[in-house]
């Protein structure tokens, strides 16, 4: 799905938005624990998460990641939407739980990214 | 496949929660910026960012991280001088961590670091000493099909 529709299906406020080009959500990796998402994403992702610290715009760029969705009425800080800014890295807020998001994007097309698991 | 050779070097501050990670995204931009592919720029960084937040989270003084390219490959190397680790085999478990809370706040202290940087290497080496310090070395191969496990 586009990440333009996001917002209406999360009743979700953008924070940054997607540059052409870079507007599609189409498989999702959901962690507050950073640790997991730099060990356990095997592939280009869109995040949800309910982390706000400002290593989450950081692992954002090591991994490369889509798109951030932050949950639970989460909202990072202005320096960490200017650094999403300049990685043109799209992010939004949401006031829905991190169960429902990924629900509703699931239901919506958006499927797992490649992962593993901490035992393999 | 950019044949220069390159030395960088970051010093990591103990605690310095507003840094953390700063290092190794720095590292990863300078990377690409040679030339170096999207994959093999992608696990330096996840190596160089467990390694960053391990000195950030547990050594004493901080420590340093390095970088040494070459055509061949990328060599990482974490080091600090303390307080070192009592059982390495135990620190490899994955989800094993002697994380404090506020690191947990952070997102971090899941018990994958050691075995994240191992994951992403061609070759892995860790020495430690209680009270001595940690040095953990990295290979990251430039060659193509030469994927970490």
């Amino acid at each position: 799905m586009k990440f333009s529709d996001v917002p209406i299906l999360l009743e979700g406020e953008i924070l940054f938005d997607a540059s052409a080009g870079n507007d599609v959500i189409d498989k999702a990796y959901a962690a507050d624990l950073l640790s997991d998402v730099l060990a356990l994403t095997e592939e280009r992702t869109t995040l949800i998460t309910g982390t706000i610290s400002p290593q989450v715009i950081r692992v954002a760029e090591i991994l490369n990641v889509i798109a951030i969705i932050f949950v639970r009425g989460k909202r990072p800080s202005q320096e960490i939407i200017d650094y999403a800014q300049r990685l043109d890295i799209p992010m939004l807020t949401t006031r829905k739980t991190m169960f429902e998001t990924c629900g509703l994007l699931y239901a919506n097309g958006v499927r797992p990214c490649k992962n593993r698991t901490a035992d393999e | 496949m950019s044949d220069m050779n390159a030395s960088l070097t970051y010093e990591v501050h103990a605690g310095d929660i507003e840094q953390g990670g700063s290092a190794s995204a720095a590292l990863k931009s300078e990377l690409r910026k040679m030339g170096i592919c999207e994959e093999q720029a992608r696990r330096v960084g996840i190596i160089a960012f467990e390694g960053e937040m391990n000195l950030l989270l547990y050594a004493t003084n901080g420590g340093t991280l390095k970088a040494e390219v070459t055509p061949e490959a990328i060599d990482i190397t974490v080091e600090d001088d303390g307080p070192g680790i009592d059982d390495i085999d135990l620190a490899m478990r994955p989800g094993y961590s002697t994380a404090p809370d506020w690191a947990l706040n952070l997102g971090f202290g899941a018990g994958m670091g050691l075995v994240n940087m191992k994951r992403n290497s061609n070759f892995f080496e860790i020495h430690s000493h209680t009270g001595k310090g940690t040095l953990i070395r990295c290979r990251v191969n430039r060659r193509k099909n030469d994927a970490a496990d």
